[in-house]
């Protein structure tokens, strides 16, 4: 009867600290004024806010007494493909020439992803 | 003294009200975001807003039936980011 108080006082600390998280990024998103910057805040909206919620999920489940670790799997794609997107929409931000242009990379010609077939010999 | 259930439903409305806010707002850089770059990052964390409406969903019903649907909003969420971006960037989704 212990375990359990605790283990919902838990779940509520969990799930308060990612919806904090959630409001965080999404304020990040909308307050930042360069493309760029924008980028990294609502990165923390889907692992930290989203991780803590399916944590709390998981935690509930556990005290309700039929434990189940599915979330597990949610958790590892959204671990797995958060940096995939972020790296795709900032290509979308260097080829729209919506920032700053990159700085030249210290040993080869120029970064890969701006290479363009005539480069190629 | 508030009891651990009460304190359970009070962090459940904080989530639902916490969830709404985040997707109110990411809508409103929708609309603005100057760059196209900006509404796709928008739409992705709309989608992954909905994904925590749905857990938080789960957790207040007390019910596991909402997992696959969560799984399916994650998968669908990553390829539209992908497939949005790749036609920005080529012109063409599947070359």
């Amino acid at each position: 009867m212990m375990g359990q108080i605790i283990g919902t006082y838990l779940v509520a600390i969990c799930l308060i600290i990612g919806s904090a998280f959630v409001v965080i990024g999404v304020i990040g998103l909308l307050k930042f004024n360069d493309p760029m910057t924008r980028l990294h805040a609502p990165t923390k909206v889907g692992t930290i806010g989203i991780g803590m919620l399916l944590l709390a999920s998981m935690l509930q489940s556990v005290v309700a007494g039929d434990s189940s670790l599915h979330e597990l799997l949610i958790l590892a794609f959204l671990f797995v493909t958060a940096p995939i997107s972020a790296n795709f929409i900032a290509k979308v931000h260097i080829h729209g020439k919506s920032c700053p242009p990159v700085p030249k990379p210290p040993l080869d010609d120029t970064w890969s992803t701006l290479k363009t077939p005539s480069d190629e010999s | 003294m508030i009891t651990a259930s009460g304190f359970l439903d009070f962090a459940l409305l904080i989530a639902f009200v916490a969830l709404g806010i985040g997707q109110i707002l990411s809508m409103v850089r929708l609309v603005l975001g100057p760059t196209p770059g900006d509404r796709i990052l928008a739409l992705d964390t709309m989608v992954i807003n909905g994904l925590g409406l749905v857990v938080v969903l789960g957790i207040y019903q007390g019910v596991q039936i909402y997992f696959e649907l969560s799984l399916l909003i994650a998968m669908l969420g990553f390829v539209s980011t992908v497939a949005l971006a790749r036609f920005l960037l080529r012109g063409d989704i599947i070359e």
